[in-house]
Order: structure tokens, then sequence, then C-alpha cells
């Protein structure tokens, strides 16, 4: 049998008398797009929070490639393979598009204690970088200083920044999180590409999204998983139906 | 494949350069222009100018890239300055000895009190850097056997290997000069380096690094160690231009001031950081020998910078020339 890459195992996570995340276990095979959903409040961020290390859970483990990293701090997560998207568009704003993907080669290619030579001139950090942003169809928008990249262009950066990355494990907190009609499509789209390549847990409100891509879904409700399996049988649970997709599916 | 955007391929002489070059090229003649009237006065006044550039300018480094406002940057210009003391009190004058002891002295206090400073964030560390450098003042103030309070003065300028090659007041300014060449290349390079642009990253987002697997912390101590290190230097320098050291050099107001220079020339651009030490500088003594109430001038001449050319000076010319700021 193959083994998960990621595991969450009784993962607790209270804040103050709130429990967020309640009894959670969840798995992420290879290959696999998980996705996550549930309405708001639900706690899918707060999730995504405890597996890239933002917080800590309160109990239970996290096991990433059969190794215990509940306890890992954020950066050591990412440089262990764990990239993740923000549901706020998170991106250095001063920097070109192409600095904020070489930078993440950059993370991964040796040590950045190096104090000569010009970082943004490095061919070997540039190039992957560019092939991330070709993957993505943001290649044209390479000289652009971030801040000024549409929304939606700034979420498929951050998209490219993972990429770079060559993880093991893709995080995407609501990549579609207010992008238009049209720059959701492409994010689809992007995502399809993607999918089966790298294991995906996604976070997302948009249910054609989650049913385009998802080979399985999970149904986060007040912190607790209500029901997780195929598409279909999620589609069908009624308690899914009557709890969360009543009123977004009909 | 895409080609690449022409910043990532081609080096170029931006207008910070220029600018850079013109400054050098400026103070590179100066001790010839004197040589013509008995103005060695002028000459210890752009010395001194040059060892607070120093300073400024590693200062800027933290400042204007990795947004590490540090409130008592003049500790390690007091440290560096009393590693020169303290040895030539006891007999030990040369450079050799006295620079790598500034030099380690100021990186030591840097590397141990930047493991402090850097849990914080924001005014918290803008008041933690001042803490310990009002605790190297006290201590520096309470070393009875090096002058006190009173300080000390150095009975002659260190040699170098034995030769005395700082001894003229001419060959010192030269010395200085290659020293402030050597901090400002240095920092440039730093900046557009690797580490730099971890540095300049994390300044803009540091979560956003995290996430792609830097441990921020661990580049921004260097930096602080790094520009600790640059000012211990200055002090170095300052002792052997003053023939004096003193806990004064240590004083919050002297960290106050280097923080004023940085942002008179323009916080990000350490050629702005020359310009503003030299404006400063020269404000002060040509107010302070107009009248002694100088510091009511000064005073609204600094607000007026602030408030009208933001970017500092630097960002003034830039503006004047009609380019955009880079």
């Amino acid at each position: 049998m193959t083994e998960p890459v990621l595991r969450l195992q009784s993962l607790r996570k209270r804040f103050g008398g709130l429990v967020v995340t309640d009894d959670v276990d969840l798995e992420v095979m290879p290959g696999e797009l998980h996705a996550v959903i549930g309405p708001n409040g639900a706690g899918k961020t707060t999730l995504i929070h405890q597996i890239s290390g933002t917080l800590t859970p309160d109990s239970g483990r996290i096991l990433f490639a059969g190794d215990d990293i509940t306890h890992l701090p954020v950066h050591a997560r990412a440089a262990g393979g764990i990239a993740r998207s923000f549901q706020i568009t998170s991106v250095l704003p001063e920097f070109s598009v192409l600095e904020n993907v070489a930078l993440a080669v950059q993370a991964r290619d040796g040590s950045s204690f190096r104090f000569f030579g010009v970082a943004e001139r490095e061919g070997g950090l540039n190039e992957p970088a560019m092939e991330a942003l070709e993957e993505v169809g943001l290649a044209e928008r390479a000289a652009m200083r971030a801040a000024h990249l549409s929304h939606g262009e700034r979420r498929t950066l951050e998209l490219a920044i993972a990429l770079a990355m060559k993880p093991k494990l893709l995080l995407l907190d609501e990549p579609m999180a207010g992008t238009s009609a049209q720059e959701t499509e492409r994010l689809i789209a992007v995502l399809q590409r993607l999918k089966g390549r790298l294991p995906i847990l996604l976070i997302e409100h948009d249910m054609t999204a989650v049913f385009a891509l998802a080979d399985r879904i999970s149904v986060l409700i007040y912190g607790r998983i209500l029901a997780s399996g195929s598409p279909d049988a999620v589609r069908a649970d009624p308690q899914v139906v009557a709890a969360y997709l009543g009123d977004s599916m009909e | 494949m895409t080609p690449l955007p022409a910043a990532a391929r081609a080096p170029r002489l931006s207008t910070a350069d220029a600018i850079a070059l013109a400054i050098f090229a400026i103070l590179a003649v100066i001790p010839l222009v004197t040589r013509f009237g008995a103005e060695s006065y002028l000459l210890s006044l752009v010395t001194r100018i040059m060892i607070f550039a120093i300073a400024a300018v590693s200062l800027d480094f933290i400042v204007g890239y990795g947004a590490l406002v540090s409130f008592g940057h003049a500790a390690f210009v007091g440290l560096g300055a009393y590693a020169v003391g303290i040895l030539a009190f006891h007999g030990l004058n040369d450079a050799t000895l006295a620079l790598p002891a500034a030099i380690l002295l100021s990186a030591l206090f840097a590397f141990v009190t930047g493991i402090v400073c850097q849990r914080t964030k924001g005014v918290y560390f803008i008041m933690i850097t001042l803490a310990f450098s009002q605790m190297a003042f006290f201590i520096a103030s309470s070393l009875s056997l090096y002058g006190g309070d009173d300080g000390m003065t150095i009975r002659a300028r260190n040699t170098v290997a034995g030769f005395d090659l700082m001894g003229s007041d001419g060959a010192l300014y030269y010395v200085v000069f290659l020293f402030l060449a050597g901090a400002y290349l240095l920092c440039r390079a730093f900046v557009a380096s690797r580490f730099g642009r971890v540095l300049r990253g994390a300044r803009q987002n540091p979560a956003r690094m995290a996430t792609m697997g830097y441990e921020v912390f661990r580049y921004q101590l260097a930096a602080y160690v790094i520009s600790g290190a640059l000012a211990g230097v200055a002090g170095f320098l300052l002792a052997n231009a003053t023939a004096f050291v003193s806990p004064a050099y240590m004083a919050w107001q002297r960290s106050g001031e280097l923080i004023i220079m940085v942002m008179l020339g323009g916080i990000g651009t350490l050629y702005g950081a020359i310009v503003g030490t030299a404006t400063f500088l020269l404000t002060e003594e040509w107010l302070s020998g107009l009248t002694e109430q100088w510091k009511m001038i000064f005073g609204p001449f600094l607000i007026l910078v602030v408030l009208f050319a933001r970017g500092g000076l630097a960002g003034l010319t830039a503006r004047l020339l009609g380019r955009r700021h880079d």
C-alpha cells in the first residue's frame, strides 16, 4: 500500500473557548488532489496554517512523508517540501514578478549566505523561475513589479512561487478567492495541468472549481470533518447537502 | 522559452552608481585643493564626515534594506573607538591589532544583542537597540581605569604594521577615504547578492519568505552583525582621527543623529547616507558658526526635509532629474 504524503492524526486546536479544529483526521495520497470545503468559519484556513506551521495544534500529529513535523517551524517545513499559497495574496510587492519566483528557486538552490555576485542576473535562478512562470502563463509579465499585477495575476504568481519550490506537497488556500470568472477559469486550467504531478490540498469556496478538480473531497463544518469521499459520494451525501451544499448547489 | 527581462541579463550603470562615482571623485580631490590654502581645518572636517558616513552607510544597510531601525548604532562606533583606546592605553598601538579588535568587539556586541533584538519588531526593535546602546554607554562611563565619564586621550595614532601610515592628516584622509569606498562597495555588493535579496524580501514580507523556506531571523541577524562591525570600523577611524575616546561617542543622541543622516540623504540608497552625513555635519558646522542657538534653525530644517523631500535628498534629486527612483 502506498504511504500518504500528508497525514493528520486527531488534530485539535482551540482559540479560547472556540474549537476550530476538532479531532481532524485527513490524508493526502501521492498525486492526489484532495479538496477541503466548508462554510466560512469552518476552520479551513486554520487547518492550512497548522500544516504549514504558522499555528501549532494543541494535540494530534502531522506526518509529512512519514516524518512527524507537528512542531517544526514554518521555514523548515517549506524547506522540507511543503509549499503554500495564502488566502490573502502574499507576494513581494517591490520585486519584479521574475524575482519573486527566482527567490523561491534560490531557497532550494544551495546557500543564500552568498554575499557577492548579483542575484538578479543568475541564470541558474532565473531560468527555472521563467519556466515556472510559463507553466502558469505569466511569462510576459516577468519584468513587471508584482505590486502592479492584477489581483488574478497575483494569485497566479503565488502559484508560480509555490511551483518553483519544486514542492512535495502543495497547499492552496482559496486560490480563486476574489478572482473574476475569466481568471477563475484560467486558474482551473492551470491546476488541471498540475493535477496528478504532485499532491495538492485545495481549500476552495468555488464549487465549480472543486468538483472539476478534486479526486477526493472532505467537508469541514465547525472544525469537524463531516464527510469525506469521492466528489460524487460527497455530492450525494444527505448530511452534506443539508449542512452546506444545499444552498450553493441548487 | 520567453526571453529574460533586460534587468536579469545585462549590468547597467544606474543613476545611483553615477551619483556615487561623482561623490567619490569629489572626495578624492578635496585634499589636492586644500593644499593651496591653510585648510587643514577643512581636511579634518571632511575626514570626520567620511568617518560618520561609514557608520551611516552601515546603518542604511540594515534600515534601508532590512527595515531594522537600529537606534543604538553609536554604540558600535563607540566600541570600535574604545578598542583602539584601551589597546593604546596598554601600549598596543598598531592597527593590525586595533582594527581586528574593533571589528571583533562591535561584531560580538551586535551578535549577542542582535539575538535578543531580532526577536522583536518595529518600535520594540527600536527601543531595545536603544536600551542596549545605553547599557554600553554606562559601562564605558564606569570604566574608571580608562577615563570613566571623561574618556581618555590617545597619545599617538595607530601605526600600521610598524609604519606610521596615518601620521599626517593628509594620509589619514586617504585611509578614511579608502575605508568609506570599501564600506560603500561592500554594502552595495551585499545588497545585490543572494544574501541581500533575502534581506530585501524579508523587509517586504517576512511571512512569505518563511513559507519559501527562509529562516528570516538568521539573515537579519547576520546583516545586523555586518552592520555593527562596519560601524566599529568607523569607531576605529574616529579614535585615530580625534586621538580621543569617550562614552559620549555612544550617547543616544549620536545614534539619533546617524538615523537623521540616513533619512536626510535618502533611506535605502547607500550613497544617500554619505550625502546625508555631509549635509548634516556641514549644516551643523555652518549654523553653529552663526549662532549659539543653531539647533533652533536646524530642527525646522530637518522637519522641512522630512515633509517636503520624501526619500531624502536622493529622492529629491531623482525627482528633479525627472527619473524614477531606483
